[in-house]
């Protein structure tokens, strides 16, 4: 899987018929820091990830049939989670790195809400268990 | 899935069995900002209605052959759709 940030949408009605009603987000490749690493993707959205989150993508067909449960659709990539942040050697260096103060900002008010209050508060700051 | 503009047509009477009536068109790839980025590919036409200079979506290995009335032809780039617009954080673009 790659690690992007959504960066718009693409919108169009003259399309494959497994395509319809689909929404289709375009993603900008990052690093595990966070940083572009050039290069972007069309996802389809399975999780309802909007403009300016970081999400996990996927990019295999075979998978992509079977999370959106479309066997026979000409589709590769998918969006198939929302990052919350990216620890690599016990040290957080993805979007997690931004305060936590943020995070109720960064991914939108209704998932916001629906998160638990401990996770809110970014658990990014909390130390990791061994 | 990545963004490309048509560019021309292949026409080629002496195809591979299933390839029958199935449109090619010359595509060049595009960045999310609009530019040509790699070289051009020979794609089918999945939608039916894509002609050249338009901006179009295209599907890359095996399943671009899984966009065709009969999945296994040896096609592996295939044009899925025909981009209205794309709406990304400084604005929509047509």
């Amino acid at each position: 899987m790659k690690i992007g940030r959504v960066v718009g949408t693409v919108v169009s009605t003259i399309n494959v018929p497994a395509f319809d009603g689909r929404t289709l987000l375009l993603c900008d490749l990052l690093d595990p820091a966070g940083t572009r690493a050039g290069g972007y993707l069309i996802a389809v959205d399975s999780v309802g990830a909007g403009a300016g989150e970081t999400v996990l993508l996927l990019d295999e067909g075979n998978s992509a049939r079977q999370i959106l449960a479309a066997p026979g659709a000409p589709i590769r990539t998918v969006v198939v989670g929302i990052v919350d942040s990216v620890v690599e050697d016990a040290a957080t260096v993805g979007p997690g790195t931004v305060p936590a103060t943020r995070t109720a900002g960064h991914v939108g008010k209704a998932r916001a809400a629906r998160r638990p209050a401990s996770r809110a508060a970014g658990h990014a700051a909390r130390p990791r268990r061994r | 899935m990545q963004l490309a503009r048509v560019i021309g047509t292949v026409v080629a009477t002496v195809k591979s069995p299933g390839l029958e009536g199935v449109t090619l068109l010359v595509i060049q790839p595009l960045d999310r900002h609009r530019q040509p980025v790699g070289v051009q590919l020979v794609a089918a036409d999945a939608v039916h209605m894509a002609g050249p200079g338009e901006l179009v979506y295209f599907v890359a290995a095996r399943e671009a052959a899984q966009a065709m009335p009969d999945p296994f032809v040896p096609v592996d780039h295939a044009i899925v759709g025909i981009v209205d617009a794309v709406s990304t954080l400084g604005g929509v673009t047509p």
